[in-house]
Parts: structure tokens; sequence; C-alpha cells
């Protein structure tokens, strides 16, 4: 909770985000704050529909429409990026804050080459003449590990493979060397040994150009390898955020535990079970009452009917969780055979 | 031993590519799978791992008999059923059933979930139930199936939008289940899931495994979820397994440079360990299947290869302890277990007779004067 100041690059601050709906008002994000600083890569972490995307994408103004509703600051060099105009955002976005998307294809024109599509980004934000944005375009699809970059200017995105098309992306992203770039799973649409190739680049141009990286993703293993600070998000809400380390080895919210336990390890022995969470995500129209996780909490007690707030309950200042355990009870509570995780419940209807 | 539930014997599927306005002409064709011998035996799981175009789903379709086998044969209980006509194929399809990947696009939006797990049972009219009584027996089944994947007997009734991710591949495997299968091919079942539904799925699968005797083939994209279920995994590359073994020793005992490489490639989520590990990261993309490499189909990519990797393709070598790989130069291999090394009768007709010589085989060194004369049949020969 920290508080709007002129130091980081980006300030989120209480951020909600509601849209109207048949079935009510889905309040997709629910009073979110976090920071990013020049150079770090802040990993936000959570499963489908637990408000990451959404996040990310309201930071660039990509959610407004006549039924979304808006709340929080999100303050970027002095603007709220919440409550500025179109025309405003117009100038950051592309230019001061770039992003990535999941889908290459559907992100990318089908319809356009990729050289004139790189070209027709960079010249709205610099003035450069046709041949120059071109060979500017060459330039990045080589720096994002493009072999041949002058013959994929004239190819369009059907040919390309996805791990192409996802360096493509990223190429465009960096086009205007922006401060701020948002990934929102960058390589969940990719096989393994592509995103390995991608997530290298992602640490590359991090430690190359000192741009703030926002990361979304539901990959923990991914945030080990190219994160500084996780966020970690369930039904709208942060549940637990720190350091790298922190979240890893100290994990303090039972969902982030159920999240650790529940990766299927390759470097470890198997266990002759994969610890589950247990039930669902709630719906976003009606919220469970208190703690979201609650319901699907084993370590649940009478306490959990009010909703704990985030803050710095087990000694780190900046490492910030919302359960009403003490800390001591984490500790002993986490531990499931010998590695962190949720207590299995036996199988619930 | 027992007798194999499934055997697969040089399988190849093709699919061509047709060109011209009037007459279509053959102008090439995609080498989707490519020689591939495989057995399952009752009760087992066998894992199919790789990437995207590397057959693997394939595979699967063409053991459903969703596509249709090139060349080679598929047997099932001991029956060829890879020419077998719809009539033949109806008492197959009771036993042998597929659960999709995707399961918002494998469940009819308009139908509801009775009607969707019940059809299996309509369709195969199980075996004595008079006519009168069936739709009243049907509707139990499905309560008892819908019970049985952990969801609940009233949700008969609703569609599968009202349900999520997980609960609808919950209904997709109800479904499977309708027929009382011997297999079910899994292809990439839990890949659309968020991660704590994945596991619940992968333990739900383990469950019914175990009660029902089922075997399963389970294709999936990478090494980690697949370990869970499987007894042997195999390994596909640009349409050729290229590594088989008992799961676990894969984890620990990668034999051929792509599985390694594939273990590389999973970033492991505990970051102090992430960054003391030494990682080989494959470099390039596979190559198109329309016209894979000759010999070895990894060459290009593989750090190891040589000059005998283009020339001749590697037959599955059969280590001790039922490993095999296709690779001229193995990794993590013994010198006495090169020298136990057999060639495997499950190898494509096509490779070499020739098996690995040496353990640690310096990449880029060529092994002239060792190579002996072996049949450069093309991957594609025939």
């Amino acid at each position: 909770m920290s508080e709007p100041s002129t130091e980081h690059l980006l300030t989120v601050d209480e951020l909600r985000v509601g849209f109207r709906t048949e079935d009510g008002l889905v309040q997709a994000v629910d009073g979110v704050s976090f920071d990013v600083d020049a150079g770090e890569v802040l990993a936000i972490v959570g499963e489908s529909g637990c408000g990451k995307s959404v996040t990310g994408m309201t930071l660039l103004g990509l959610t407004r429409g006549p039924n979304a509703r808006f709340g929080g600051r999100a303050v970027f060099d002095g603007c709220d990026l919440v409550g500025a105009s179109d025309e405003q955002l117009r100038r950051i976005r592309g230019a001061e804050i770039a992003m990535v998307f999941q889908d290459p294809m559907t992100a990318l024109n089908p319809v356009q080459r990729i050289g004139p599509q790189l070209a027709e980004q960079i010249r709205a934000h610099d003035d450069l003449g046709k041949d120059a944005a071109l060979e500017r375009a060459r330039e990045l699809l080589e720096r994002v590990g493009i072999p041949r970059a002058r013959d994929r200017l004239r190819a369009y995105p059907h040919e390309l493979s996805g791990g192409m098309r996802q360096r493509t992306m990223i190429a465009m992203a960096l086009s205007c060397d922006p401060r701020l770039l948002i990934a929102d799973e960058p390589t969940t649409a990719l096989d393994v040994t592509i995103q390995a190739q991608i997530l290298e680049e992602v640490r590359r141009l991090r430690a190359e150009t000192d741009a703030g990286v926002i990361l979304i993703t539901h990959d923990l293993g991914v945030v080990a390898d190219v994160a500084d600070r996780v966020v970690v998000m369930y039904a709208g809400q942060i549940v637990e955020a720190g350091t790298l380390d922190e979240l890893f080895y100290d994990p303090q919210h039972p969902y982030t535990w159920g999240l650790l336990g529940s990766i299927a390890r390759v470097d470890r022995p198997r266990p002759p079970r994969l610890p589950a969470i247990l039930g669902t995500p709630p719906s976003l129209a009606a919220p469970p009452q208190g703690c979201r996780f609650r319901p699907r909490c084993p370590h649940r007690f009478a306490q959990c009917l009010e909703l704990p707030a985030l803050e710095a309950r087990c000694g780190v200042p900046d490492h910030l969780d919302r359960c009403w355990l003490s800390a001591e009870e984490k500790r002993e509570k986490r531990q499931v055979g010998g590695q962190i995780g949720l207590a299995p419940e036996e199988r619930a209807a | 031993m027992t007798a194999p539930l499934l055997e697969v014997e040089h399988l190849v599927v093709e699919f061509p590519i047709k060109r011209g306005v009037l007459f279509d002409r053959m102008v090439g064709r995609v080498h989707a799978v490519s020689d591939v011998s495989l057995a399952l035996a009752e009760g087992e799981t066998l894992g199919v791992v790789g990437e995207s175009g590397c057959g693997k789903t394939t595979l699967a379709r063409a053991i459903a008999r969703l596509v249709d086998a090139t060349e080679g044969a598929i047997r099932f209980r001991g029956r060829d059923i890879t020419r077998a006509g719809r009539r033949d194929l109806q008492p197959v399809r009771r036993e042998l059933q597929m659960v999709f990947q995707d399961p918002q696009a494998s469940l009819n939006p308009r139908k509801r979930v009775g009607q969707i797990v019940g059809a299996p049972l309509r369709l195969q009219k199980p075996d004595g139930a008079g006519d009168g009584d069936r739709e009243r027996d049907v509707g139990a089944r499905v309560r008892e199936l819908l019970e049985r994947v952990g969801l609940q007997a009233e949700h008969v009734n609703r569609f599968p939008h009202e349900f999520s991710g997980g609960q609808r591949q919950r209904i997709g495997i109800a479904r499977a289940l309708a027929t009382q299968p011997r297999l079910i091919l899994l292809d990439e079942p839990v890949s659309a899931l968020d991660v704590s539904i994945q596991a619940q799925v992968v333990n739900l699968l383990d469950d019914l495994q175990d009660e029902l005797r089922l075997s399963y083939v389970f294709v999936a994209h990478d090494l980690s979820v697949v370990r869970h279920v499987s007894d042997r995994i195999a390994v596909m590359y640009l349409g050729k397994i290229v590594e088989s073994s008992p799961a676990e020793e894969l984890y620990v005992k990668p034999i051929h440079p792509y599985t390694a490489a594939l273990l590389d490639a999973i970033p492991i989520p505990d970051p102090k360990e992430n960054r003391a590990r030494e990682r080989h990261v494959v470099r390039g993309e596979p190559p198109n299947p329309i016209d894979p490499p000759s010999g070895c189909r990894f060459r290009t990519r593989c750090p190891r290869a040589s000059e005998i990797c283009a020339r001749v393709e590697p037959p599955l070598a059969a280590y001790p302890g039922g490993h095999l790989a296709a690779c001229h130069h193995p990794l993590t291999v013994s010198a006495e277990e090169i020298a136990a090394a057999t060639r495997s009768p499950l190898s494509p007709a096509s490779a070499g007779e020739q098996l690995p010589a040496d353990v640690s085989e310096p990449p880029g060194e060529g092994p002239v004067g060792r190579s002996e004369p072996a049949p450069a049949g093309g991957p594609t020969a025939r």
C-alpha cells in the first residue's frame, strides 16, 4: 500500500474496474494497488478470471466502454491513466507504455505485411520517412532474434510460426523504446522450447533497456525465471505481494501455497497425487463474504467471514498478504509432505 | 505380461496438399506421423509428448479412426481395425473413446448435459436394455456418470456454458466413460485448464483408471503433467518417436538430446534452483513437416549432430530397462549400456541398422571411419 509518489515508474492505487452485465455488476478488479520501478519485472500471477489481464489492459485504456466502471488511480509519469483523456492515452500508448498480447495471431493485422505494420507503429510516434521506418523495423526484428529479417518484412503474419509472431509483437512493442512494457501471457500459446527462447529475450531486453515490465501470467515457473517481484491475484483482489524469493520460500497466503503445490515439477520425485486446490473460483458478480478464498480454503475459520486487509503480517515490510492466520500458524500449516502446498482435503462434491 | 490391448505398427499418416483449378494435382505431402510403432497393455497409460506439429494429435486421432492411416496397422485387442468399415467399427468405438483438448469446442452448446453424456448410450444400445425402459436406464446411468466424475446429478438439465472449464472437461470425461470403454485417448485433456484445476482433473483420471481398469493414451505438449499419469512416455518429434521409456526414468535419465531439451526448457518454479541451473536452450524452430530433414529429423536443431545424423536415420536402440532412444550420439548412457543395446523392432523401417558405438561423442566431430555401410533410406523412402 505505497503512497503515490514520484519515485516509481508506475503507481497503481486502489484500482477498481467493474463491468455492468445482465447478471449485475461484475467487479473484475477490486481495489488493486502496486507499483513498478524502472528496470524491474513485476509479475502478476493468478488463474483465469482473477482480474490480472483486466488490470493490465485498463492501464492502457483498453477496457473503456459504456458498461465499464472505474475507480482509483494509476499514475505514470505524473499522469493518471485511469482518468486520462483518450487523446492523452493515445500519446502514451505505444510510445511510453507498450503491450504484448497472448495471442499474436489475433493481435497482428492478418492482411498487412509485417514490415509496413511495424513501420506504421514507428511513424505514429516518431517523425521518420517510410524507408527509414522500414529500416528501423528491420533492426528491431533482428534485435528480437528473427533470422533473415529483411525477407520477413515482406511476410504476412500467417507465414510466420507462433514463436516468430510473438517475437514480431515484442519488436513492435519495443519500437518506440517504451519505459513500461506490459506483457500479458506472452508465452502461453508457445511450445516450451520456444518459450525458453522468448523468456531469454525478455531477460536480455530488461538488461539492455532499463524499462519496467509487468508480466501477467498464470505460470509460476515463468515467474521464477524472470520476475523480481510478484503480486498474486485471486477473484479481483491481491492476496499476496512480495519479492520473488519471499513469495517462493516464505509464502503467506493459502492460495499461494495451493498454486505452488499444484505445479507438476519435473525436477523432483513424483508425488503419489498432485495436490489440487479443491472447488472453483467464485463468480465475481456475487463474490463470497469475507476472504474470497474462504470457500476453497481448508484452513478457514470464523474470522475469515471478515475480509482481511492486504498488509504486512509476517514481519517483512513489503511482504503483504490477506490472511488472518498468524505467521507461525502459516509456517506450520503450509508444509505438506515436506513441500509447500495446501493440505489435501478428501474429494469434495 | 498380458497381450497388449493396443498395438500400432509402422503407422504412417500423411495429408496430401492439392493444388489446381480444374484437376487437383498433389504437390506435396504433410508427413504428420512417419512410421510410429507402439504397444499399450491393459490398465496402463502411455504418455505421448511433443511440441505443436509433431504428430501427437494425429496419432491419437488415427488410433481412434478419426483420420485414416496411410500405411501400417492398428490392432485393438488383437483385431486389426486399420481399415475396418463403419459397421465393424461400431463395437470397437464403444470400447475406445476419446476426450478432446478444448471442452468448450467439443460439447454441443445447444444440448443439455444429460443429452450430451447420454448420446453414446442411445447410439450404442447397451446390452439387455428393453426399448421401453431404455430412456429411464439412460437417465439413471447419466446421473451415475456425472457423480462419478465429481459433478452433481442435478446438473443433467444444464447447458455446457453454465459450467467452468474444469467442469466441462469432466462432462467430456463422463461422456467418454458412458459406453464402459477399455481405452480412452486423451488429447491434451488439461492443457486448457488452470493449474489448480489441472491437478483436480489429473487426479480424477487417476482414480477412474484404478477403479475401472482403464487404459489411457495421454497426449501432452510438455513433460510436466504427463508424468503423473503415465506408466510409459513416448517423446515425438516431427512425426517420429525419438525416445520411449518407463515414465520415471525419462526424467532422471533422458537419452535423446531432444528429450533433454524439453526438460531443460520447462522453467522450474523455484527461483534459486532456476538461477543455479545450467540450461541448454534449443535454438530455432521445428522444420516443416512437408519437407522433413534427411536422417535424424532433430539434427537441424541438435547440439550434438554430426555427419552421420544427416545420412542415416537412427534406429530406436533398446537399452536395458526397456528404454528406447533413436539417437546416434546418446546422452546419459554408459559404455556397458551401449554395448548391451539392440535394435528395437519398433524402429521405423527406413532407419539404419547402426546402433550408437560410443558414449561421449564430441559434437561437431563426424564419426568418420566408424560408419558401416548402412541403408541410407530417407525418412520417407518407400
